[in-house]
């Protein structure tokens, strides 16, 4: 039944092949829009660690208080996207979570062996061991510091492959050491590729960008007085001068994630954050309760607006284009279908029923969304090329189509074309055959 | 023109109609909310950044570690760059207008003032600053070599002896307009600071629509500082007109030849990094041009192949009429005034969508509020499309013979 039905589909299509042509292009060309920005919102919108996002947390405390001077307004909660170094040590001296690191984005010269070749800037995270544990960071070769060259505020280095290539050629290069702003580390591990998109435990600065060439354990670039790259945010207070001065000041500038696996854990640890703050309070450093936030990676994303707003109106605007081609192709195939009426009559008159009609037609409309919705996917494949010339290389890296994106098109184009057309589906079923009949 | 047989006509294909004009409403709101985007991302880009930008670019240095004589090598890559050939002034700085990235300070009237009477963006720089970006010194005097001190990296928290400001911040902090010689309060322990000098215009560093800079585009201040850091830093050199492909060659080869011991990172025209920061809201408008184009293009087609078909519909009516006397014209008239009337409710049901859609948008996106004259101007845009588009069916239609009311169906 379905074949035949599929054949008097083509048949039908074939007949009135300017309506059928309109018909498909305007599916296709809302397919093809809504998909190309769907495809950049889904990359943004990507959950960047699936199998722990729900288990890691951003932790926030509020060390500025009700009568913060600064210059740039936390959230309305009173909350800042960073902590200081105080709370960053006594947080990673606490040890309350599962895991936890403290970090910061840095970077320095880094000197090659050979003295023909010069001297090149590298970007560093400054971490400490649990970094890679909680994040699933993959290891090629060797692997993560110890908690006790933390303590030690070893010279060792996590590097990534790319830059294991770029200054050995490759090859096993753990054991040796790279020179960094005339000191020399050396490396523990080499990391394969590792760019989760957006860069969710910092989302501060380029979270679509790459990552760091070089990982350092926290306490060792502290002692080195690395500064950070990222944002520092000062209260109104900047506190005393230099490195140390930064160091006492309440000045934000380091990110704190946690992992904890269970319910119970992110329940005692919010408790021990409390705690925490309610010490500080009775310390007098805070004058103020106990103010603390922990966020998982996806409520960590939403509140940090990692989709950025031209996605978002770009998506809206696609989607409301999509909503007008599937309006066009419904008026469209309403005036096919009508003008099909007396065949419609013969068909009825010859004992096909109700059912049978609205069935054929249904075919007909999802033949046409299955046409329109491979158009779409080349149009997606082209608005994609046309997206990679146009945006920065920063949102080029979030135009690659995945094959859930193809699915979605067609399923979206199918689905969406068939909803459309069972409006004149079910006018063609109500066809009177006698009526039809009769006109002829 | 009579309306009367026409709107009866539409009652017998309401949803046909109804379909149409439901088309033209999203088309009219998406179009002028999409043109309202597409006019203020071009003004933003349009934006002047104060720099003489067609001669200025931006070198990039860090130094390998720590050395101990910075402030010396300092010195010496400015006097180097300064005595290049084509080159006007030179000058080394924190940041740049369009950079992404820089220093921020609230300035306070009052010491014990709460709250900043204004944010501004603080860029760094020696007596060459001005010439090395090439602004225009509007009131005041410039830097004197005896002002400017080195300030060693952003933990550094001395504050300066006087400072230049722009004109904006200077009509913001004294609107009197006698801002030289007034002192101000910044973040620094540092008490008072003198305005010495006001310069014409100097953009902020952070241009992102509705972005941290966008409420205080161009209040930026010169502090007199050598920035003495183990950050990478930027050199601004101005060059002679058409001198800057020889100097952009020059430059890097000079410093190399002083010290070995630098990472020289990104080196860019002050052209190219404008082109750069504004290359996403450039891509916004194409898109959204492409996609309004699309959308016209759709909707037209919509309005020809359903039109199209009601002329079919109506072969034999319309034979009749012209056989009874009807002209051409009044049954292309006929067309058009049903299409108008289709599309004036669309426009009027758009109008208020677009309306509602910018609201929305007020509230979810850093968005401003739609020019009631951008929802005019798209719904005649709309008509004028409805009327285009209905014109090759409706001379079909016209073009029925009156002989067909003779013939049997």
């Amino acid at each position: 039944m379905f074949n035949y039905y599929f054949g008097l589909a083509i048949r039908s299509l074939k007949r009135n092949i300017v309506l059928t042509v309109l018909m498909i292009a305007a599916v296709g060309v809302g397919i093809g829009a809504s998909m190309t920005t769907l495809t950049v919102f889904r990359a943004m919108d990507s959950d960047p660690i699936p199998q722990k996002s729900g288990q890691l947390f951003a932790v926030q405390i509020d060390n500025w208080g009700p009568d913060s001077k600064s210059v740039v307004s936390g959230d309305k909660e009173r909350f800042q996207e960073q902590i200081s170094y105080i709370d960053a040590v006594g947080l990673m001296n606490a040890k309350a979570a599962h895991r936890q690191t403290a970090m910061y984005k840095t970077g320095a010269a880094l000197t090659p062996a050979n003295p023909q070749l010069l001297p090149f800037q590298v970007q560093i995270r400054a971490t400490h061991t649990d970094f890679f544990s909680m994040f699933d960071t993959p290891f090629l070769l060797g692997g993560a510091w110890s908690a006790d060259d933390d303590k030690n505020h070893a010279d060792l280095a996590v590097i990534t492959q790319k830059l294991n290539d770029k200054v050995f050629g490759g090859g096993n290069s753990v054991g040796k050491t790279i020179n960094l702003d005339d000191h020399e580390f050396r490396i523990v591990g080499i990391l394969g590729l590792w760019e989760p998109i957006p860069q969710f435990y910092d989302l501060n600065n380029n979270a679509y960008g790459e990552g760091a060439e070089v990982y350092l354990p926290f306490t060792r670039a502290i002692d080195g007085q690395m500064p950070s790259w990222g944002n520092n945010n000062c209260n109104g207070d900047v506190g005393q001068p230099g490195w140390e001065g930064r160091l006492r000041s309440e000045c934000v500038w380091l990110q704190f994630w946690a992992e904890l696996p269970t319910a119970a854990d992110v329940d005692g640890y919010r408790a021990f954050l409390n705690n925490y703050a309610s010490e500080q309070q009775r310390l007098g450093r805070f004058h103020w309760p106990a103010h603390t936030r922990i966020r998982d990676v996806r409520e960590w994303l939403v509140y940090q607006h990692a989709v950025s707003d031209e996605v978002r109106i770009l998506v809206l605007v696609s989607f409301s284009f999509l909503l007008v081609c599937l309006l066009n192709a419904m008026g469209l195939m309403l005036a096919k279908i009508m003008g099909r009426a007396g065949d419609i009559g013969v068909r009825r008159a010859l004992g096909a029923s109700r059912r049978a009609i609205f069935a054929q037609c249904l075919i007909e409309a999802s033949v046409v969304g299955l046409a329109g919705g491979l158009l779409g996917l080349a149009l997606t494949a082209l608005g994609l090329v046309g997206l990679r010339s146009l945006l920065s290389e920063e949102v080029s890296r979030l135009t690659h189509f995945s094959p859930a994106d193809i699915s979605i098109a067609i399923v979206l184009a199918v689905v969406a074309t068939t909803l459309a057309g069972l409006y004149p589906t079910w006018r063609a079923a109500q066809v009177q055959p006698a009526w039809q009949l009769k006109a002829q | 023109m009579e309306f009367g047989p026409i709107i009866s006509a539409m009652r017998r294909n309401k949803v046909g109609a109804i379909l149409i004009a439901v088309q033209m409403a999203i088309t009219l709101a998406i179009l002028c909310n999409a043109l309202f985007i597409i006019e203020q991302r071009v003004a933003l880009s349009k934006r002047p950044s104060g720099a003489d930008e067609a001669n200025v670019f931006i070198m990039d240095n860090q130094w390998v570690g720590n050395p101990p004589d910075v402030s010396a090598r300092l010195q010496g890559d400015l006097a180097a760059l300064r005595s290049l050939p084509g080159v006007q002034d030179a000058f080394a700085t924190n940041s740049f207008p369009m950079s992404g990235g820089g220093s921020t300070e609230g300035i306070r009237l009052h010491p014990d003032q709460k709250d900043a009477t204004a944010l501004t963006a603080l860029y760094f720089g020696d007596e060459h600053a001005i010439a090395g970006f090439g602004l225009k010194l509007v009131a005041g005097r410039n830097f004197n070599p005896g002002d400017v001190v080195d300030k060693l990296g952003y933990t550094d928290l001395k504050g300066p002896t006087g400072i230049i400001i722009t004109r904006i911040l200077a009509d913001k902090l004294f609107p009197g307009g006698n801002a030289v010689g007034q002192s101000i309060y910044g973040a620094a322990p540092t008490g008072q600071t003198p305005i010495i000098g006001i310069v014409d215009r100097l953009q902020v560093p952070w241009i992102s629509a509705g972005g941290w800079g966008s409420k205080f585009n161009d209040s930026s201040i010169i502090e007199p500082f050598n920035f003495i850091s183990v950050y990478p830093y930027h050199y601004i050199v101005h060059t002679q007109p058409g001198q800057m492909s020889s100097v952009l060659q020059a430059a890097p080869k000079k410093l190399f030849d002083i010290s070995r011991a630098r990472v020289i990172g990104k080196t860019q025209t002050m052209s190219a990094a404008r082109a750069d920061a504004y290359k996403d809201d450039k891509g916004l408008v194409v898109i959204l041009a492409v996609v309004c184009a699309s959308l016209l293009a759709v909707t037209a087609f919509g309005i020809v192949g359903l039109t199209s078909y009601w002329v079919a519909q109506r072969r034999r009516q319309i034979g009749i009429r012209r056989a009874l006397g009807a002209t051409r014209n009044a049954i292309i008239q006929y067309f058009q005034t049903e299409n108008l009337l289709i599309a004036g409710a669309g426009a009027a049901i758009g109008v208020a969508l677009a309306l509602s859609l910018n609201l929305w948008m007020v509230n979810a996106f850093a968005m401003q509020r739609l020019n009631t004259s951008y929802a005019l101007i798209g719904a005649i845009v709309v008509l004028l499309l409805g009327q285009a588009a209905v014109l090759w069916p409706a001379l079909k239609a016209a073009s029925i013979p009156p002989a067909l009311a003779t013939r049997a169906a």
